[in-house]
């Protein structure tokens, strides 16, 4: 018989961008202590996370252990002594291999025993990035408090106790709308939960989110939408407005306001402007009496007046006026102050050739750190300098790169919208990447508190998206380590963001990785090549070479190809061939060019069929080596073939 | 409507009825309620305590000359510590509000992750800032490290904003329209403390008059430090507390150093690490100290008893 299962862990406020990756653990938790996914399935509001499953086995099946005994000539004390430890009589026991053995049946566990014993060690190994203690130094440690725990089979409770807490059938019900103690049963639990204001599953409330922002034109915010699921145990919409004075200030400070602080959602006006509204969301049913609604307007009109302020006080000196105090605000201990990173940037500008706007965006570029606006509202670095810029006015080259300048933020950001935005951006990574490993800050595992990762990563995408032929390992100033760092952001780059297959990146990075623009079209036609007939053949034939070379070990010696050496038929045809693609390859495109490689297939696998490459001729043997080693050579500037990974 | 002080008062009353100590104010310039020895040093060791208290907390750098409606240089806090922390801290909390007349069906509540660090202190927990219809009304804090040290008892503490709540329950745009008491605005009781104050931190304050007196406190503490003894049979009445106060003369004057623009960035994280030092090793001298079990001399009907 199968039995339904419910787990509720009733905690106080989980930070809400743990709760999904927590949800996950729990159910790979779960299911490696029971054995089986019997359809479990998880959810959770701030203060539960809830595992469901729909049909545990009531009990194991039975197990037969056979225990090994004495061997069958053994002293009969032996064999009496080994078959009383079992609880039997020496004739109950069997011969096998030359031993007594005894099949001993051991009862399967139930369900209800082994969810008892495995649940607390469950929900204590559930993973979270941060812990607390709560209950004493040695105490139970949980990302939040656990105050209830309702654990139940079928219909009966799986008793244990965890960090002093009875499992049991209680939940507890919305801290406003519902009742503290509200006990359940399997069937009866979401709609229970219901009736005391919870909305268990995180889908239903975004749809009630989305379903009450529908009628209202908002800047659409997946990831504050995301928070707001996990941050409310009944949400519910509302709308406020501002005064629209404030619209004079830039919309980006604005909406940073709103998004970042009070996790509002913008409202856009029908011509895509932003309109004095916001949208915030509760975690409450209604607001009766709008106390909630004009709540939430003072505070932003406090909020805003602040911004106002910092806006106005800040524009009492020129950003060009700023660049003097960058030396008191350090940017590393080891490698000095804003004031001289700003002096390195600007001399890698120039060394890029940037033209008088990407200078100039250079050396204004790191000023916003002394505004009162940056240091009110961090996030908007860069930003601030290029309003600032823009309302000072510099022209929209300078600006514009000012405020791009630590552009992408994430894979999924663009790159700077024009070209001396793309230089400040590359100047300003490759300048924190070079400084920081040269003093030992090289990022381990999970730590990269300079997030190295992502500057790295974005210069790589600055420099294919921006097509920028700039020479990656000259700039990197000949680190090998920063080099391999940069190597693996490459890799990275071209397969899980673009989603080249990773033998033809590995194949066209072995070829080099000098001018990623070059890179990125020597992919393209690998990609496109890769399913004609003749390439994966040969990319088999080309490791084929690179075997027989290595076995020779023969490394070229910068031997030339003797004609009159070579076999008439299949060797001479192979070398006929060579010549003719070599200069057809000479002169075309990539694609093309991987085109003609492959067309010698149908000569290297008639060569490899009939003729010896191991000849008894010394001389005949170094010629033919010669050759192989030729064409190896030649053909693996574009990429190389023996890293594609073939079935033949 | 409740006055500024009504509200004090009722918030006391509150945490008294809960077999909370109430507490005067400390006599020091601090950053935080945090920073009292009430709670500084309480939460350390195995001793159950319940206290709540208003205290000043001076930031120099959020000075703003009185002119800002919403930040000041001098706030006030209404500090509670129940330690350990009892299993429904947050139905009491949520209780507190009720107890000032925030009808919590009619208003929207939001627990929003926060977690506190003071380097200064070695100190960190982990809690929120509790949300009521947008505005930050108080930061909850489970207590995990104080002065580098793990706790035995895990110690809630709630600090409430106290001109920021009674800003929202008078329904007030600026605090200094608050309505302090005895017809008094807060303008009235506060504005010349703000003004002169931000004048003082951000343009008038002698650096190395500060500089000199951060070192002769620092020294101070040190030099106690130094001279405790965890082997003295007299260590009970080894003056530990005063040596605490020279560290809080420390953070402040640092703050103020701070707010005066003559502290680098590169600077900043040294001299945290020298107040952090006095503090740590005041709160492992304080630990040693508590651990001999010297009680304070019970009252005299008690003692002839």
């Amino acid at each position: 018989m199968n039995l339904p299962f419910l787990l509720e862990i009733g905690t106080e406020e989980i930070p809400d961008w743990m709760i999904p990756p927590a949800l996950e653990s729990l159910q790979a938790l779960f299911v490696e202590a029971v054995g089986g996914q019997y359809d479990a399935s998880v959810d959770a509001t701030p203060r539960r996370l809830v595992l469901r499953a729909a049909n545990l086995p009531e009990r194991q099946a039975d197990e037969v252990k056979r225990v090994a005994g004495p061997a069958v000539n053994a002293p009969e004390k032996a064999v009496a002594g080994f078959a009383r430890k079992q609880g039997v009589a020496p004739a109950d026991l069997q011969q096998a291999d030359g031993h007594y053995v005894f099949s001993k049946l051991i009862p399967g566990r139930t369900m209800r025993d082994i969810l008892a014993g495995a649940l607390p060690e469950v929900i204590l190994k559930t993973s979270f990035p941060k812990t607390m203690y709560w209950a004493g130094k040695n105490g139970p440690r949980f990302i939040r408090p656990v105050r209830w725990i309702v654990a139940l089979l079928g219909g009966e409770v799986v008793p244990f106790e965890m960090a002093g807490i009875e499992s049991g059938n209680a939940s507890a019900g919305h801290r406003q709308l519902g009742a503290p103690h509200v006990p359940v049963t399997i069937d009866t639990y979401e709609s229970k939960l219901r009736d005391n204001g919870v909305i268990l599953s995180a889908a239903a409330r975004r749809a009630k989110i989305e379903d009450e922002i529908r009628a209202v034109r908002i800047k659409p915010d997946p990831a504050l939408l995301d928070t707001l699921v996990y941050l409310t145990e009944y949400p519910t919409a509302i709308q406020g407005r501002f005064d629209p004075e404030f619209l004079k200030l830039p919309e980006e400070v604005l909406v940073t306001v709103m998004r970042h602080h009070q996790r509002y959602f913008s409202v856009e006006a029908p011509d895509g402007t932003l309109a004095p509204k916001f949208v915030a969301v509760m975690n409450t049913s209604a607001d009766p009496d709008g106390l909630v609604r004009l709540g939430n307007e003072r505070v932003l009109r406090a909020r805003f007046n602040d911004a106002r302020f910092f806006w106005e006080t800040d524009q009492k000196r020129k950003l060009a006026d700023r660049v003097p105090d960058l030396a008191h605000v350090t940017f590393q201990a080891k490698l000095g102050s804003y004031l001289e990173k700003t002096e390195r940037m600007v001399a890698l500008v120039k060394e890029l050739h940037g033209d008088h706007a990407a200078i100039r965006a250079a050396q204004l570029s790191k000023c916003d750190l002394t505004t009162e606006l940056v240091k009110e509202f961090t996030e908007l670095q860069g930003i601030v300098g290029g309003l600032y810029a823009c309302a000072q006015g510099d022209p929209k080259e300078v600006w514009q790169a000012i405020y791009d300048h630590y552009k992408p933020v994430s894979m999924d950001d663009s790159i700077p919208r024009n070209p001396a935005g793309e230089l400040v951006s590359l100047a300003d990574k490759l300048d924190t990447l070079r400084g920081c490993f040269s003093i030992g800050l090289i990022p381990t595992g999970s730590r990269d508190p300079f997030a190295l990762r992502r500057a790295a990563q974005g210069m790589v995408k600055i420099l294919v998206e921006g097509e920028l032929r700039l020479p990656v390992r000259k700039l990197l100033g000949g680190d090998n380590k920063l080099e391999e760092f940069v190597l693996d952001r490459v890799r990275y780059y071209f397969k899980d963001i673009r989603g080249f297959k990773y033998d033809e990146v590995n194949a066209v990075l072995t070829s080099g990785w000098d001018d990623l623009v070059d890179v990125e079209e020597r992919l393209i036609a690998i990609q496109a090549v890769r399913p004609t007939e003749d390439f994966e053949p040969l990319a088999a034939s080309f490791k084929r070479i690179q075997n027989i070379l290595k076995q020779a070990q023969f490394s070229g010696d910068g031997g030339q190809i003797d004609a009159a050496l070579l076999e008439p038929g299949p060797e001479s045809e192979l070398y006929s061939a060579f010549q003719n693609v070599r200069r057809a390859v000479a002169e075309q495109a990539y694609r093309p060019a991987l085109e003609s490689i492959a067309s010698l297939r149908p000569k290297v696998d008639l060569f490899f069929d009939k003729v010896l490459v191991n000849a008894p001729d010394a001389k005949i043997r170094q010629n033919r080596l010669t050759l192989l080693h030729t064409l190896l050579a030649e053909f693996s500037t574009i990429a190389d073939f023996s890293e594609i990974v073939t079935n033949t | 409507m409740d006055s500024y002080q009504e509200l004090i008062f009722k918030l006391k009353k509150y945490w008294s009825d809960r077999d909370c100590i109430i507490q005067e104010p400390y006599d020091l310039e601090v950053g935080a309620g945090t920073m009292c020895p009430e709670t500084f040093l309480r939460v350390l060791g195995p001793k159950p305590y319940r206290v709540a208290y208003v205290q000043p907390s001076r930031r120099p750098a959020d000075g703003r000359y009185g002119e800002n409606p919403n930040r000041l240089y001098k706030h006030m806090q209404l500090q509670v510590l129940l330690k350990p922390s009892p299993n429904d801290v947050i139905e009491q909390y949520l209780g507190s509000l009720g107890a000032i007349g925030i009808d919590l069906r009619k208003h929207d509540i939001k627990f929003e992750e926060d977690n506190w660090e003071s380097p200064t202190l070695g100190a960190w927990g982990v809690g929120w800032q509790v949300m009521l219809d947008g505005l930050e009304i108080t930061q909850f804090t489970y207590f995990q490290q104080c002065g580098g040290i793990d706790l035995d008892l895990v110690p809630a503490e709630l600090t409430y904003g106290l001109e920021r709540l009674a800003a929202f329950l008078q329904v007030k745009d600026s605090i200094y329209d608050v309505e302090w008491g005895g017809g008094a605005t807060y303008r009235d009781v506060r504005f010349n403390d703000e003004l002169q104050f931000s004048v003082y931190n951000f343009e008038m304050a002698d650096v190395p008059t500060l500089w000199k007196l951060f070192e002769l406190h620092e020294g101070e503490a040190a030099r106690l430090l130094k001279l405790y003894d965890p082997k003295s049979a007299d260590k009970a009445r080894f003056p530990l507390l005063p040596a605490y106060e020279h560290v809080l003369k420390c953070s402040h004057l640092f703050n103020t150093l701070d707010s005066r623009g003559a502290i680098s960035v590169t600077e900043r994280v040294a001299v945290i690490a020298r107040v952090r030092k006095v503090a740590v090793g005041v709160a492992g001298a304080w630990m040693d100290q508590q651990s001999t079990g010297v009680e304070p001399p019970k009252a005299e009907a008690e003692a002839v008893r």
